[in-house]
């Protein structure tokens, strides 16, 4: 197992570099000169040479490369032309807002996908089963942003005075101020230090922080206001779900050794769970890494309907702004999580099945 | 011994069908795959018939519309005859949209542009997905590992927010939206086309043309790719499921088609600040790409199960 860790690591590490230089030739490929872009078309030359020179964009390009990686590896992305303040920054500020919407949607569509599908495989052909295949087929055809906007419609005006009611957009009513949980807990920490850094990370998550400081009032109206969004962004993955959670289930359901362990006597959910699920869950895990990415690029659009200031919808501001720097910082962040994800994925397979681990 | 054999020979021309023939067959069999073709077929008439279909013309407003008698307002709600709106008011089926232009017309013209969103891009993907993924899995060693590293750096990356950087590069606009999202699918086909070709590159029939004295040319492309035809073809399909979906979503956030193309993600995406005061704006272009995403995945499920010989027994 450890051997197919590490060379699973190893063979990430081409793709690693393949997308710092990526990011780097793709923010160096966006026409317009930033300096330009950022002070306004008047700027004279006097003044864009200096601007230049002060951020190392004069350098010959390869130059500009070597100094990209090497302040990467020292974990620093640079600043920001447009907030003038260091993309670190900015990444942990936006960073928990797009997770806390990501988790919440995969957890929506794991809970709800993988029963289902388990459920209609178990009753093949029945109205259960047609139902779920049509809305998977449905599910994932849907465009995100249209969902999102339908939805936005239907629980906030359609839905206006009952209790189903749900705001349409933002992360928290206005006016409500979440306090951070280690300020909560009196916890004394000193600003810049890693712990620090990390508690203030979590302290974003409105929904984590208000549980561990134990103010309901924000869980709340979080959790309320993180509904549609989450319920949105989780259709695709959940169609994909539960469309392969069923087919690996009605493969494996059809094997000998589940007659076997039916003829033994034992309970059907015995059989479903203990028997069919174990043996049918590598075609899901393949699934669930696959739509991770989907999730991401779904969020960018998600937050762009849902007026969230999360990663994707800054990076596309970003883009639009010619930002080198957060262009650069957040794509590369991204991949790299993507690469993480998907090398969780592998190793997951590796544990599930002896098979991949010994070849 | 001879005769036996002869009869054998026309008994079994006699069953044998070709691929197609019982793809055809089991493609028809299935419920969810005829849907499919029936709203494609629709589709594909209205696109082709848009402008005798489309009762005004898409890009102009009805200010421009001589002897117009409606009432010139924005975002006007539909008006349809049959569900009460009164004879003197020109019925709308859909509304009027922002720039006071008839909703409908542009839905059906609509029809047109994604259609062509969703070949033009999987063609050019598939064209180079192709070549990369043959040359990758035949020549094997340096060759394979560079264009399958190259293929996983594109592949991690969101596909959506690589599109996006990429149209950023090259610009706002139809066309780019489309190369951008033909470049980051690539890796889907070049991945099935190098699995196919490694598949069959040692087999023995292949083997033989190298002793006959075949070219690379003649080996790799008359007696390998044709192997990789059938998943080529199922990824295709629903791969224009996913172009047309995402090429929605670049014009949804102003990347894709301009003003004025009848594009259903731009006209959502133009009237999305408006979907309290005007729904049916946004509601139909959304369901026009459903109903179009949808057609292209069922059919696309229903190749893929018609096509899979292990699943021959069923038919």
């Amino acid at each position: 197992m450890t051997t197919y860790i590490l060379r699973r690591l190893l063979l990430s590490i081409p793709v690693i570099i393949g997308i710092l230089f990526a990011t780097f030739a793709l923010a160096r490929l966006i026409p317009s000169d930033p300096c330009r872009a950022m002070l306004g078309e008047k700027a004279t030359d006097d003044v864009c040479d200096q601007f230049l020179e002060r951020h190392g964009l004069n350098k010959p390009i390869p130059v500009q490369f070597a100094v990209y990686m090497g302040e990467i590896f020292k974990g620093d992305f640079g600043n920001s032309f447009r907030f003038s303040m260091p993309v670190t920054e900015i990444l942990s500020q936006r960073l928990p807002i797009t997770i806390e919407l990501s988790l919440a949607a995969l957890s929506i569509s794991l809970l709800v996908g993988i029963p289902l599908g388990i459920i209609s495989a178990v009753r093949h052909n029945s109205w259960v089963d047609v139902l779920t295949m049509l809305w998977a087929n449905i599910g994932v055809s849907m465009p995100v942003f249209w969902l999102g906007l339908m939805l936005a419609y239907f629980f906030s005006l359609t839905l206006k005075g009952t209790p189903f009611q749900l705001p349409p957009s933002g992360r928290l009513s206005p006016g409500l101020i979440p306090d951070p949980f280690f300020e909560v807990w009196n916890m004394t920490l000193t600003e810049g230090t890693t712990i620090y850094i990390i508690a203030e990370f979590i302290s974003r998550m409105n929904i984590l922080n208000s549980i561990l400081s134990g103010d309901w009032k924000v869980f709340k109206d979080a959790v309320q206001h993180m509904v549609l969004p989450a319920v949105a962004l989780s259709t695709i993955p959940m169609a994909l779900i539960a469309r392969m959670s069923r087919s690996s289930m009605l493969e494996v359901l059809g094997q000998d050794y589940i007659r076997t362990a039916r003829a033994k006597g034992l309970k059907q959910r015995t059989v479903v769970i203990r028997h069919a699920l174990r043996n049918a869950l590598l075609p899901i895990v393949t699934v669930v890494g696959l739509s991770l990415g989907g999730l991401l690029g779904g969020a960018v659009l998600t937050e762009t309907v849902f007026n969230l200031a999360g990663v994707g919808r800054i990076l596309y501001e970003a883009i639009t702004a010619r930002d080198y720097g957060i262009v650069q910082a957040f794509t590369v962040v991204i991949a790299v999580f993507f690469v993480a994800l998907n090398l969780i994925v592998d190793i997951s397979y590796a544990y599930l099945d002896p098979r991949i681990r010994l070849n | 011994m001879g005769q036996n054999l002869a009869k054998l020979n026309t008994e079994t021309s006699l069953d044998s069908v070709s691929l197609w023939g019982i793809t055809r067959k089991r493609l028809f069999r299935r419920k969810s795959a005829v849907m499919g073709m029936i709203i494609l077929g629709m589709l594909i008439l209205v696109a082709l018939t848009a402008q005798w279909l489309a009762p005004y013309d898409p890009t102009k407003s009805m200010l421009d519309v001589p002897d117009y008698t409606g009432k010139i307002e924005k975002r006007l709600p539909p008006c349809v005859h049959a569900f009460g709106c009164p004879q003197s008011e020109p019925q709308h089926l859909m509304g009027l949209d922002g720039n006071i232009r008839d909703e409908f017309s542009r839905l059906l013209y609509g029809a047109r542009i994604s259609l062509v969103i969703g070949f033009a891009t999987v063609s050019f993907s598939i064209l180079i997905g192709t070549v990369l993924g043959a040359l990758a899995g035949y020549f094997g060693g340096w060759v394979d590992n560079t264009i399958m590293r190259v293929m996983d750096v594109v592949l991690a990356f969101p596909s959506l927010l690589l599109a996006i950087a990429i149209v950023t590069v090259l610009g706002p606009g139809l066309i780019n939206a489309l190369i951008a999202i033909g470049i980051v699918s690539i890796p889907a086909y070049a991945r099935v086309v190098r699995g196919s070709v490694l598949s069959v590159r040692e087999m023995d029939y292949v083997s033989a043309t190298r002793s006959l004295g075949g070219n690379t040319y003649e080996i790799l492309f008359r007696r390998i790719l044709p192997n990789a035809l059938t998943p080529l073809i199922v990824q295709g399909t629903l791969g224009i499921a996913s172009a047309i979906l995402e090429t929605a979503a670049l014009s949804f956030l102003g990347l894709g088609a301009q003003h004025p193309t009848p594009e259903w993600g731009s006209m959502l995406g133009q009237e999305r600040n408006q979907v309290f005061t005007a729904p049916h704006l946004v509601f139909y272009p959304g369901l026009a790409i459903m109903l179009t995403v949808l057609a292209f995945n069922l059919l696309g499920d229903g190749l893929r199960d018609a096509l899979d010989p292990r699943l021959a027994h069923v038919s």
